[in-house]
């Protein structure tokens, strides 16, 4: 049968290749969670289960770093979030409101781009820009820096949401006596919600472990938690930094499950 | 027709361009408080955007339009007693179908039980108050639009406007909700201007019409006048079927005119203010004034090409001479078919009394 031969999943070997990529993916994570629990100082030899590691990193002889390091990685992810995902549900009001194709799919390309930029580029070209107009280095500028690169994150699950969310919509708002702004409040907005909700979380979890352009713009002595787990781990790799990392991985895999979540949940059926 | 001969909307020399493009030609027209008034056009034409207008979702380029006397054309659309049903009904999707029709009443500073309570009616009065609490998606585009229809009349507007609001809708839908609206008109008082370019929805449902065609208004009158009297081409054309022959006018005596066919034959019809004797205008006679006979006893004679049928009419193309073809509309009864006859058959054409209407352009 021809329709068969198109089928991807009756290729020779097809399942192979899956199962491999998969273990490549993720082997890597579940050594490093199992090791994690590891009761032995050594990072390769296993000698049972134990949480001393966990307890490490809150309260062994680096704990003060790491706590510091992931107060400012939070504050930054919460900030960055927050401001990438207004900014970005400006943008996407403001196309709405335009209500005209051709002007959806250019916007959506300009704002999506910085998505292909290798992230290096962006990292060498924000640190440029700081320097050319002498700003000093500190929390100030990974915070900048973090609102510029997490805008378009934010803004990839609101111009999905945007489909279907025509200019009539607020037409008929106002139409029905709402000013604007309770246009806005009462229809455009809760249309869009779940996908400002992705928006925050994708931008928050991308803020939350971006190492190379933190590591570009950060002043020296501030750290973030990745920029501090690399520090550490450039003097040797200690079995704490293994439990840093599961619990980052942690987080986000449960912001990614609620996002998905979010998205999935539809407030127009 | 309930008019007291007040004024809801005014339209002044109301102009609207888009860049280089007029969209909207210097139009005005007065509608009469409690009147179904028609927009009447092609696509294209300019409907939507008048009534956007007078929305409020367009400024005017040029002109002023009132309302009730009031100037309006500068209020922003929240301001202004007047509400839409979209054409594409533009239901807020994420709220259920109360909470839509009493969205308006809410705004308008109700207390959100009280806005429920009046939507339930409004719902009642359309037949829909078992979906009160379903969200829009969950209805027929026939139970759709009549939310939307609830949601604009809940608030109690002065003016309704329509924009082809049955243009989406079946056949069989469309003829009972012409009807339904045409009912809701007169019972809530409140004066609805309907836009469609479907001239037989318009003839249905009018007390007046205004024929429109790139962006100017062409005729304004009840369905008789349009219909029967059209003023020009574009009006015979637009509103029904209808012969076009170019007439020359020898002779014009108060209210009667008799002019003269290319072919010499003569035909007497009312005069029309602005045609003089000696122009060559066109004249337009309906095919359901025209009748057939055995040959020799008519003063148009000529051949029948086809008979087409179309349920409760038959029509028949006469040719009169090659470059004139007539049709012919005969009723599809025992006392029509007296009037039909086999392809290939001579026949003498008649017209009735007042049938040709002379056109000024
Ligand atoms: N925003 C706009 N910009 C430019 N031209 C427009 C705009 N809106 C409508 N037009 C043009 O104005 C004309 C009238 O449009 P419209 O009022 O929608 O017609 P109708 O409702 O009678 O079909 C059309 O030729 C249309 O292309
Ligand atoms: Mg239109």
């Amino acid at each position: 049968m021809a329709a068969r031969s198109y089928n991807l999943r009756v290729y020779p070997g097809f399942r192979a290749v899956t199962l491999l990529c998969l273990f490549v993916l993720y082997a890597p994570l579940v050594v490093v969670t199992i090791y994690s629990f590891n009761a032995s100082q050594s990072i390769t030899n296993w000698e049972g289960v134990s949480l001393r590691w966990y307890a490490d990193v809150f309260t062994g002889p680096e704990s003060e770093k790491f706590k510091l390091a992931a107060r400012n990685s939070f504050v930054i992810a919460l900030i960055a979030a927050s401001v990438a995902t207004t900014i970005a549900t400006l943008a996407a009001t403001a196309i709405i409101r335009g209500g005209r194709f051709r002007l959806r799919t250019w916007s959506f390309g300009l704002i999506s781009l910085p998505l292909m930029v290798p992230e290096i580029v962006t990292a060498v070209a924000t640190l440029i820009f700081f320097n050319a107009i002498g700003f000093d280095r500190g929390l100030l500028t990974i915070l900048l820096a973090h609102i510029a690169f997490c805008i378009p994150f934010a803004y990839l699950p609101i111009s999905a949401r945007m489909q279907g969310i025509e200019a009539s919509y607020e037409q008929a708002a106002q139409d029905l006596y709402a000013t604007r702004r309770q246009a806005f409040t009462r229809v455009l907005l809760p249309l869009m919600m779940p996908g400002i909700i992705s928006g925050f979380i994708l931008a928050f979890i991308v803020s939350l472990d971006d190492f190379i352009i933190t590591n570009f713009v950060k002043g020296a002595g501030v750290e973030t938690l990745p920029t501090a787990i690399f520090g550490a781990v450039k003097q040797g790799i200690k079995p704490n930094i293994m439990a840093i990392s599961t619990m980052l991985l942690g987080v986000s895999v449960v912001m990614v499950a609620l996002s998905w979540l979010i998205s999935r949940r539809d407030n127009t059926k | 027709m309930a008019t007291d001969g007040t004024i809801a909307i005014d339209v002044r020399d109301a102009v609207k361009r888009y860049g280089d493009f007029t969209a909207l030609k210097r139009i005005s027209l007065s509608i009469r408080d409690n009147e179904f008034f028609t927009l009447l056009g092609p696509s294209g034409c300019g409907k939507t955007t008048l009534l956007r207008m007078i929305a409020g979702f367009e400024d005017v380029t040029e002109g002023a339009i009132f309302l009730f006397g009031d100037e309006i054309e500068t209020l922003p659309p929240h301001k202004r007693p007047i509400n839409t049903v979209f054409q594409d009904y533009a239901l807020f999707p994420h709220m259920t179908v109360i909470d839509n029709v009493g969205f308006g009443l809410e705004m308008r500073g109700k207390s959100k039980s009280d806005a429920r309570k009046r939507a339930g009616e409004v719902l009642e009065m359309v037949q829909l108050s078992q979906f009160a609490n379903r969200k829009p998606a969950q209805l027929s585009g026939g139970q759709q639009q009549r939310v939307a229809l609830a949601r604009a009349l809940a608030p109690q507007p002065k003016v309704l406007l329509l924009d082809e609001p049955l243009s989406a809708l079946d056949l069989k839908l469309r003829k009972a909700m012409q009807i339904e609206l045409k009912h809701l008109q007169r019972d809530t008082g409140i004066t609805f201007i309907f836009v469609t370019h479907d001239q037989e929805e318009a003839l249905t449902m009018s007390d007046r019409i205004a024929v429109m065609s790139s962006g100017e208004l062409q005729q304004l009158g009840d369905a008789r006048d349009i219909y029967e009297r059209p003023r020009n081409m574009f009006v015979a054309d637009f509103i029904g079927d209808t012969n076009l022959l170019s007439v020359t006018v020898n002779r014009v005596e108060g209210q009667s005119a008799t002019c003269r066919l290319a072919s010499g034959h003569q035909i007497a019809c009312d005069a029309v203010e602005g045609i003089a004797p000696g122009a060559y205008v066109h004249m337009s006679i309906r095919p359901e004034r025209l009748y057939l006979s055995e040959p020799g006893d008519g003063y148009l004679s000529g051949t029948v090409l086809e008979n087409i049928f179309v349920g409760t009419d038959i029509t028949t193309i006469v040719e009169i001479s090659p470059d004139l073809r007539l049709t012919v509309r005969t009723s599809n009864s025992d006392r029509g078919a007296q009037g039909i006859f086999a392809p290939g058959t001579a026949v003498a054409v008649h017209l009735e009394q007042g049938a040709g209407r002379l056109l000024a352009d």
